[in-house]
């Protein structure tokens, strides 16, 4: 019998907690929310707090997560935690901002590539590089 | 030939740049470890969102995804372009172009419109010169990756995706082989190419809390994400390995450049000193 779930808790950067658990506690977006082992399928977003994970030695441990996704399989729990603090606004702005930076720079210049030139940019760069190996194998 | 003094300055000069070189190097080897763990950290989160992405397709939501769906009639693709953001890294940048500019001939003969997406100094500055059609830009990230840095970009070109502007989307970055080795890479990202299962064995379907269009959603996007972060850690792992290699090449090249230059150099004291000596003796001579 199952008594016990793994858990993985990773995020962008780094992967933060990976292990079996009898029990854990995760601040779902609709509340907090306990799983234990067998628990059926569920995908749902996490708010910012604490995930708390009861291990079978009885110990408890606490990890802060700032948000993310939850998936939850019988016998797997996967947190997604974000690295980056997240929201409608604050993601948008930031899509504005990468949009508006290329506009500024787009602007007075014409809108067909020109493969041409493009092509004649890379020659010239890729024959400084064979350039460069002639040197080497000369020495 | 050229006066003794001429030559010593010469050497003096490409000493003084085979100490930069050499530091750049070595700056360069520190920077590429710490790179190559950031990358393999990078791993976890990448394939768990993967495993999470195959389960999703696997189950039957009642909501199928934009992002999932093939379209039928392809007018634009979007590529995220991925350099570095500084120079004297070998052929990385070079290669990276030169696999887009193929590719992006190839498309323009099929007659679809490309919008682009340049991360990173290097491509933007080359997409902007050769007159692609730049959406979103960043710039400027430093040695780290920043998933809050990256978000903006990615979702201009998600939204374009999402409004039907473009059809498909791509990502170009360098794949980190080893440290000698980096390959170029085209990745599609969308739509999104999940594992075809089609053995209906168990009927199966998630809880979504609130909604499933709501998690989908959100889970999708991050997956996209993880993926466009995980290309911005391998291009920065090659980034420093190039680097390294490049700036190990120099310095070897100055080194053989000073050894040439001393030789030169010996052969006209030597003369000199011949001519010196044999004026003397003829002087001698004479007396």
């Amino acid at each position: 019998m199952a008594t016990t779930i793994h858990v993985d808790i990773v995020s962008a950067e780094a992967s933060l907690f990976s292990g079996d658990a009898e029990f854990i506690i995760v601040p779902a977006e609709m509340g907090e929310m306990g799983i234990y082992p067998l628990h059926t399928q569920l995908l749902t977003k996490i708010k910012p707090g604490s995930v708390r994970i009861k291990k079978p030695d009885q110990e408890e441990e606490l990890i802060y997560v700032s948000g993310g996704m939850l998936e939850v399989q019988p016998h797997l729990v996967t947190i997604l935690s974000d690295t980056a603090i997240r929201g409608q606004d604050l993601d948008e702005a930031q899509a504005l901002e990468a949009k508006r930076r290329a506009e500024d720079a787009m602007r007075d210049r014409s809108s067909e590539m020109d493969y041409a030139r493009a092509q004649m940019e890379l020659a010239e760069a890729i024959a400084q590089i064979a350039a460069i190996h002639q040197f080497r194998k000369r020495h | 030939m050229a006066s003794g003094k001429e030559i010593r300055t010469k050497i003096k000069s490409v000493e003084n740049t085979r100490k930069i070189t050499r530091a750049m190097e070595m700056v360069a080897a520190a920077k590429m470890r710490k790179a190559q763990e950031r990358m393999r950290a990078a791993r976890p989160y990448a394939e768990k969102i993967a495993n999470v992405a195959a389960h999703l397709s696997q189950a039957h939501p009642e909501y199928k995804h934009p992002f999932v769906l093939k379209r039928d009639h392809e007018k634009r693709v979007g590529a995220i372009v991925v350099t570095t953001d500084k120079g004297l890294c070998g052929g990385l940048n070079t290669n990276i172009l030169r696999l887009l500019v193929n590719q992006m001939k190839k498309w323009d003969a099929a007659k679809l419109g490309v919008d682009v997406s340049a991360i990173g100094n290097k491509g933007l500055g080359f997409l902007q010169r050769s007159g692609a059609n730049v959406l979103s830009q960043v710039v400027a990230l430093g040695d780290t990756p920043h998933m809050d840095r990256l978000i903006g970009p990615v979702k201009v070109m998600l939204d374009a995706y999402r409004e039907g502007k473009i059809d498909t989307l791509h990502v170009f970055y360098n794949r980190f082989i080893n440290t000698m080795k980096q390959e170029p890479v085209m990745v599609q990202l969308l739509p999104l190419s999940a594992p075809a299962n089609d053995d209906l064995k168990h009927y199966w379907d998630y809880i979504y809390e609130p909604d499933a269009k709501e998690v989908v959603d959100a889970l999708l996007i991050r997956y996209v994400e993880a993926l466009i972060y995980q290309a911005v850690a391998e291009n920065m792992a090659c980034e420093q390995s190039a680097r390294m290699v490049a700036m190990k090449a120099a310095s070897d090249n100055a080194k053989n450049v000073i050894g040439e230059l001393k030789l030169v150099y010996n052969k006209t004291r030597q003369a000199a000193i011949t001519k010196e000596l044999s004026e003397i003796v003829a002087g001698a001579a004479a007396v």
